[in-house]
């Protein structure tokens, strides 16, 4: 390898690795998101420069936490007197003892004391709107340029720009703090963060693969940011449980549609071709997280997920466990989404009469009336019953509230009488 | 120290005479905030069908200046040093608890002539 292969090899790892911690160290100096933001990248470019002749330091973070606190003492001695632009951000101290904050009176320092961890509550402060979460994580917790996450999230670089500018302008002014939550904050402030590494999950696995040029792989994403925050918070349950569900569903990335890009459903898929390392990953963070508290959401959706993964064939699957953990999971997250998918899971177990007065439940309650996976479930459970009319009427409508193309594709075909490829 | 404005609200439709006992626990929430020092000012208003609007044409219109599905009862001003600190105090408010809301929004000035 040429050195400046190397080089550029060590700048984008020490990017992926380092991103974050610096970004939080640099703002503690410049108090203010943009300016650190500014200083954490010229030291990347210095980098880029530097390592080329001096060859690359022996510790990477260091170097660049050096070089980024240089330029940020310097920005806020240059930019003193034109400073008060925005109020300057409120941080923790450096951590205390666990208990030292009192929870709620917003002063001193947080629980948990790793720098990125404060960067990311910040980010996923519920004080911001969720789309500004999502971005706000995607810059400054993985360093993602504004141009790629604009890119990622499907909206226009202007807009991306005003939407961070109007979130940063927000954590200022209102004072969000950049600080880990105390242990009375904690419930809600992380069921906010692992809502927002789901969705990027969600949103990066959802999306149309062989992806347009730059796209930012949100799945991989999701993925780093959960196992750090599992390393950071080793005793929360469903950190761990969220990092198993996105490990046990990424595994099955390769089979998840067919050589003609339509969904393949459960049954469909070659198991053989699942990511045995990434499913064995998963089941032990479950079998490994704390015990006692009742598991949440997360644990119980990779349970079944991983209950998937652990028969070798379709018709192997487990499902009576499976509705067990749905009936939990109803308790825990009582959305209609969830209710249908216990609907599928009830119709293997007590017949797809029984589902289909469950589903008709759920479509009563209205909130899933544009939501086409419910006339498609419909559609599935009438067929399965002989009534063929019934259910091509519901792929119909599954059909006209579907948007994604291989997804219609999938409905199409199977309203045509032609088995999904 | 900073300081943030809370704004009371409740249904529109709502006519009802709030019940002693609501109106009790109010009382008793202003107590604690005054006691605890974090409280700098505290308004309640009288109902919003008492209300009148000047237009920006310089009409005058009977009623609150926007017709929402809710109406402000009060507001009051307390410090804080960060933002989750004024949600936490916030968020005990009764009203939470009564079928209505807050909004906590930042101050960027201001003053209070002593009552005299």
């Amino acid at each position: 390898m040429s050195i400046d292969a190397a080089v550029e090899q060590a700048v984008a790892a020490a990017h992926r690795h380092e991103w974050a911690t610096l970004l939080a160290a640099t703002v503690r100096t410049t108090r203010n998101l943009d300016v650190a933001e500014e200083c954490v990248q010229e030291a990347f470019a210095a980098a880029l420069a530097t390592w080329a002749t001096t060859g690359i330091p022996e510790h990477p973070g260091a170097w660049l936490t050096t070089i980024a606190r240089r330029r940020a003492i310097d920005a806020v001695r240059r930019d003193a007197a034109l400073r008060p632009k925005l109020p300057l951000l409120v941080i923790a101290e450096e951590a205390g003892p666990d208990d030292a904050h009192d929870a709620g009176d917003g002063e001193g320092g947080d629980g948990v004391g790793d720098e990125r961890l404060r960067l990311i509550f910040m980010s996923c402060h519920p004080a911001l709107a969720p789309d500004a979460r999502l971005a706000l994580t995607l810059r400054l917790v993985c360093g993602v340029p504004t141009a790629d996450v604009a890119r990622a999230l499907l909206v226009s670089e202007t807009t991306m720009g005003a939407r961070l500018t109007r979130a940063k302008r927000k954590i200022a002014i209102a004072r969000i703090p950049v600080r880990a939550p105390s242990a009375a904050e904690l419930p809600d402030r992380l069921s906010s963060v692992l809502g927002v590494l789901h969705l990027l999950f969600s949103l990066g696995y959802a999306a149309p693969s062989g992806d347009e040029l730059h796209r930012v792989d949100l799945v991989d994403e999701a993925v780093r940011l959960a196992r750090v925050l599992r390393e950071l918070m080793p005793d929360e349950r469903e950190v761990g449980g969220l990092l198993a569900l996105l490990l046990a569903i990424d595994a099955r990335r390769a089979t998840r549609v067919g050589p003609d890009g339509t969904p393949l459903t459960l049954d469909r898929q070659d198991r053989t071709r699942w990511d045995q390392a990434m499913l064995r990953e998963a089941n032990e963070l479950l079998e490994a997280g704390p015990r006692g508290a009742p598991p949440g959401r997360y644990v119980l959706q990779a349970a079944i997920a991983s209950l998937h993964a652990a028969a070798p064939t379709f018709d192997e699957t487990d499902w009576d466990q499976i509705l067990r953990l749905y009936d939990a999971m109803v308790v825990v997250w009582p959305s209609p989404v969830v209710r249908l998918n216990r609907a599928v899971a009830l119709s293997m177990t007590e017949g797809p009469a029984a589902a289909l007065d469950e589903v008709d439940a759920v479509s009563s309650d209205g909130r899933l009336s544009s939501y086409h996976y419910l006339p498609a479930v419909r559609a599935d459970l009438l067929r399965r019953l002989g009534r063929t009319a019934e259910a091509d009427d519901a792929d119909r409508l599954a059909l006209s509230l579907a948007s994604n193309e291989a997804e219609r594709a999938f409905l199409s075909a199977r309203l045509a009488g032609r088995p999904p490829a | 120290m900073p300081q943030y404005a809370v704004f009371l609200y409740a249904p529109a439709d709502d006519d009802t005479e709030p019940e002693p006992a609501a109106r009790d626990e109010h009382h008793r929430h202003a107590a604690e905030l005054r006691d605890s020092g974090k409280m700098v000012a505290a308004f309640a208003l009288e109902d919003p069908a008492t209300a009148t609007s000047i237009r920006s044409d310089g009409s005058i219109t009977d009623g609150p200046f926007i017709e929402a599905k809710e109406v402000i009862l009060g507001f009051y001003v307390l410090e804080a040093h960060d933002l989750d600190g004024a949600l936490a105090v916030a968020g005990r408010n009764p009203i939470i608890r009564q079928g209505g809301g807050v909004e906590v929004r930042p101050v960027e000035g201001g003053e209070v002539r002593p009552s005299v």
